[in-house]
């Protein structure tokens, strides 16, 4: 396998503010562009100076992308279809082409109205149809009333709690770091807003084992990344972060949630020895992770699969401050989707730059250098990057 | 029944021959005629040897729970008023999986491995749904 360690980094990142009520204001696309046009100003480089551009699945067409920033030589377009892995997944790919030179700067875009728009909650027959899968969650799942994500990850969780004696409190340690961190972070939908234990615990069911602040949040707002070579960003105007192993996954099967031999198995299972292995690095050497983390238990589950602890260790692991800042992993520095904003993942990729630029301020994690960055889509698709600072 | 709102599967190709079997009152799932391999949900080919032969085979039709969750706030708006109700994921003898409902079971009471058989739900003319009910012994 080709090795594309050091050969790709992540030169810009652009993002707009993070709200829920009244909501943006602005069309998807119009949000999306947004970020779009500061992450190509980050990088110092003029829109027709990007030849690539890859959009979230069903959030936009690159054309149209093109069209509004004035990317006139368009020569790379495509889109991971994994929901929320797709951002990272998209680093992948877009690593790949800079490489071989199928695009000199590629334009990676994810945003939504998920407050103000049509809310990620209210899934309907014909949304999940249109999921890989989705036509098996119609025909199977959909007529049971298991109808959107948190009930389909929850059933995970309930396994890994008879098995591994997992606990609600281990979960609610997740949802008080991510909160924590948000304390720290201005453009946080939760900041100004802390989150005790007892917060959480008292807070309602939504689909049993999963509470209210087991869930992400509903936001609107968008983050963007470009991609280059390394070569090319010597010459660009922000400090090098650096694609040092990157990597997709799949769980087996894929389109089908409940018959996995193996029931905790991820897309990241796969991936993350990939990634790993890549750079050259092991879990116990990194500073920090930016983990997916559209419920609790999915950073639980992530953090075990990727190999920080032992599957079964993920409950013990997450206590005692060690995903906390000045803790061992800092986990979510900036509050993750549970607490700065759903953008989907892109946000955790524009944390892990500025935490590798030593640009985070008050949540900047000390001598940080090498970071992850997870993402988990549709039925446990996973993705990983390990990034580093410098060249 | 002409009211039933909630969602239906959409019966076409494999899906409709599952459903036909629940609709004459038998569980059925495709079992490989060259591996014997058994398969839920339906699928073209078997994943464990690539053959395209296969049955439908009658299932003993008993399982034990695996896992399930509790919908306390519908996230479906038709399924608003039935929460709190329990999506339960059935393992059959067979080892195949299938996601259901137990329906004399209050969700409280739902216990991992506890031992169910099914029953069969006529939620439509057409559509007859398979669904569980505990094996009290």
């Amino acid at each position: 396998m080709i090795n594309l360690k050091n050969r790709a980094c992540i030169a810009g990142i652009g993002e707009t503010r993070y709200v829920r009520k009244p909501g943006s204001g602005l069309s998807q696309l119009a949000l999306q562009l947004q970020a779009a046009k500061n992450a190509i100003a980050d990088a110092g480089l003029s829109p027709k100076q990007v030849d690539g551009i890859m959009p979230f699945p069903n959030l936009g067409h690159a054309e149209e992308f093109a069209a509004n920033l004035g990317i006139e030589n368009l020569r790379f377009a495509a889109t991971v279809n994994t929901g929320g892995a797709a951002p990272v997944a998209s680093l992948r790919i877009a690593a790949m082409a800079v490489c071989t030179g199928a695009a000199d700067a590629v334009l990676i875009p994810a945003g939504w109205n998920g407050y103000s728009g049509s809310r990620a909650r209210e899934t309907v027959s014909e949304d999940v149809s249109s999921l890989p899968g989705g036509v098996i969650a119609r025909d199977y799942y959909l007529p049971f009333g298991l109808t959107a994500p948190p009930q389909w990850y929850s059933l995970m969780a309930r396994r890994h709690m008879h098995e591994f004696g997992t606990t609600a409190e281990q979960l609610g340690a997740i949802a008080v770091a991510m909160r924590k961190h948000a304390q720290l972070n201005p453009n946080a939908v939760m900041y100004g807003k802390p989150l005790s234990l007892s917060d959480y615990m008292a807070s309602p069911m939504i689909t049993d084992p999963y509470r209210l602040f087991d869930c992400c949040l509903e936001t609107d707002g968008a983050a963007a990344v470009v991609v280059t070579t390394a070569e090319r960003a010597l010459d660009l105007a922000k400090p090098q972060v650096t694609i040092l192993g990157v990597a997709s996954g799949q769980p087996y099967p894929a389109d089908e949630i409940t018959n996995r031999k193996d029931i905790f198995q991820t897309g990241l299972s796969i991936a993350a020895p990939e990634a790993f292995a890549a750079a050259g690095v092991e879990p116990r050497d990194i500073d920090f992770a930016e983990i997916y983390d559209c419920f609790t238990f999915e950073v639980l589950q992530q953090l075990e699969e990727a190999g920080f602890c032992e599957r079964g260790e993920g409950g013990e692991f997450v206590q005692s401050g060690r995903i906390e800042l000045g803790g061992m992993l800092p986990v979510n520095t900036h509050g993750g989707l549970l607490s700065e904003a759903h953008v989907l993942g892109m946000n955790h990729i524009v944390e892990a730059v500025k935490q590798l630029r030593g640009d985070a301020g008050e949540r900047q994690v000390e001598d940080a250098e090498l970071g992850v960055v997870t993402g988990w889509g549709d039925f446990g698709d996973g993705s990983i990057a390990v990034l580093g600072a410098g060249g | 029944m002409a009211d039933y709102s909630k969602p239906l599967p959409v019966l076409e190709g494999l899906t409709e021959e599952f459903y036909g079997w629940c609709r004459k009152g038998e569980l059925r799932f495709q079992r490989c005629t060259e591996c014997s391999a058994w398969r839920h949900v339906p699928r073209e080919m078997c994943p464990e040897c690539g053959s395209t032969d296969w049955d439908w085979q009658k299932s003993s039709g008993r399982g034990v729970v695996f896992t399930w969750t509790v919908a306390a706030r519908p996230l479906h708006p038709a399924f608003a008023g039935a929460a709190p109700y329990a999506p339960v994921v059935v393992e059959m003898e067979e080892g195949v999986r299938v996601l259901s409902e137990v329906i004399d079971c209050p969700p409280g009471d739902l216990a991992i491995d506890m031992p169910v058989e099914v029953v069969f739900d006529a939620v439509t003319p057409d559509v007859t749904l398979p669904k569980f009910k505990r094996i009290h012994r």
